[in-house]
């Protein structure tokens, strides 16, 4: 249970850490946090020749929230952007996400960043960034790009973040007012990972209808899946909405495969019964009350 | 294969400077262990799920086998050898533990001291459901969690009235 031996560099620049990974290519990693990365490393899963430790490297863990985005560096601690009122102000789904990645003292020193980076399908923050269009931006020491959630994540634990890249931040668009946001979850364990999560996006308009029901899901895909279930309940009123139908909706929709901690029918019925908890949650969120509504199973 | 590659580092441990020169793959929770003696910072299962060897990294919870020592160069760790006063006074929380009987074999317990210090210099008045959320990244297979809980409303009881502390 300790890492194999590796040839460490500490940075203490954006260019100098490009440059060591360009060096070290398909042989380099970088550490950020490290809380997914130390642990694959003692178990000796990935024995990397090179590990680019970027923590020194001044200005990277800045949490940025503008009045249409938060972009978050990638050193910012989950800590720092879960705390971060200004980010939960712009997309609230930042800190109710966040909240649910593995323990506080994970959450110390892992960053968002990095978990998005790792790609796992459990990972809460790959949904986030899926469901509110967000964006990743790459560098490398030949340039830059800006991938949307959707082309970044290729499988599990496969993003396609390529040899020399590092992924420099991620920027989490805010929704249009009127809307209401939720993340739930089910795990074995407070802090385990998920056997399924849902991030949920609810639009009223000013009269409390539903304009628009967006979900995101963790654990049932290889990558984060987005739904639009506003065909189940778009233009009924948020607090008598059938927000089982749109669980019903999402639960068609899925088809998830089983492992040694949930049968692929038992993830189906979580994605059912939590899609509808969460809608209930996000249209109160956005102002409905929703709360009420008799047809959900609590 | 050339040599294992080594660097100096200094760690600041309950607010004494170490200079150590240790090869960069050597863990936290190992470089406080072994190279610098201090054997309080238990370790359980090294991959980041059983919280024993915890320590309070500037002043937040971390894992100590989640990190490598290299990477904390110059930060401020507090282990559990640090929470006692300089003439032996306990801490709030240890002296809680000893009231309600929160441990039995001790294996966890340094984990769970820190992250429960350290908790309630964020939370100073925890409700019952916060004294669990608190605890729960840390696992004991003992006592079990109800007195430990109880050690926690305990040592907020004794930070506030200052009867320990």
């Amino acid at each position: 249970m300790k890492p194999a031996a590796f040839t460490y560099h500490a940075p203490e620049t954006l260019a100098e850490a490009l440059q060591v990974l360009a060096e070290a290519g398909e042989d380099g990693k970088v550490l950020a946090g490290g809380q997914s990365l130390l642990p694959i490393l003692n178990m000796r899963l990935a024995a990397p020749g090179h590990l680019v430790d970027i923590n020194r490297i001044p200005g990277l863990a800045a949490v940025d929230s503008a009045a249409d985005a938060v972009t978050v560096g990638a050193t910012a601690r989950h800590a720092d952007v879960e705390r971060d009122d200004a980010a939960s102000r712009v997309q609230p789904l930042l800190r109710q996400g966040l909240r649910l990645v593995a323990h506080a003292a994970i959450r110390n020193r892992g960053t968002t960043c990095g978990s998005l980076a790792h790609a796992d399908p459990a990972g809460e923050m790959t949904a986030v960034l899926a469901l509110t269009g967000g964006t990743v931006r790459l560098v490398s020491a030949a340039g830059e790009r800006e991938l949307s959630a959707a082309d970044f994540f290729v499988g599990p634990l496969e993003s396609c973040l390529g040899p020399g890249e590092l992924l420099c931040s991620a920027t989490f668009p805010a929704f249009p007012s009127g809307t209401g946001t939720a993340f739930v979850e089910v795990a074995r364990r407070k802090g385990d990972y998920a056997l399924c999560g849902v991030a949920a996006a609810v639009g009223l308009d000013k009269d409390g209808l539903v304009t628009s029901v967006r979900t995101a899901y963790i654990s049932v895909d290889p990558t984060p899946l987005v739904l639009d279930l506003t065909d189940a309940v778009g233009g009924t009123s948020a607090a008598t909405a059938d927000w089982a139908a749109a669980g019903a909706l999402a639960r068609s929709q899925v088809s998830p495969e089983p492992d040694i901690h949930a049968t692929a029918s038992y993830r189906a019925h979580l994605v059912g019964v939590l899609t509808a908890r969460a809608l209930v949650e996000a249209a109160a969120a956005a102002g409905g009350s929703a709360a009420d509504a008799p047809s959900v199973v609590r | 294969m050339s040599p294992e590659q080594q660097r100096p580092v200094t760690l600041v441990v309950n607010g004494v400077g170490h200079r150590v020169t240790i090869p960069v793959r050597r863990l936290l929770s190992d470089a406080i262990r072994h190279d610098l003696g201090l054997t309080g910072t238990h370790v359980g299962c090294e991959h980041g799920v059983c919280g024993s060897c915890t320590v309070l990294l500037d002043g937040r919870p971390v894992r100590s086998c989640l990190l490598l020592a290299v990477s904390v160069d110059g930060a401020e760790i507090t282990t559990v050898e640090g929470l006692a006063g300089a003439d032996g006074t306990l801490h709030p929380v240890q002296q809680a533990f000893t009231e309600c009987h929160a441990l039995q074999c001790g294996f966890c317990t340094p984990g769970f001291l820190l992250t429960i210090a350290a908790g309630l210099e964020d939370n100073p008045a925890p409700t019952e459901d916060e004294a669990t959320e608190l605890i729960s990244g840390n696992l004991c297979r003992c006592t079990g969690y109800q007195n430990i809980r109880r050690a926690v409303l305990r040592a907020a009881e004794l930070r506030r009235s200052g009867a320990a502390g």
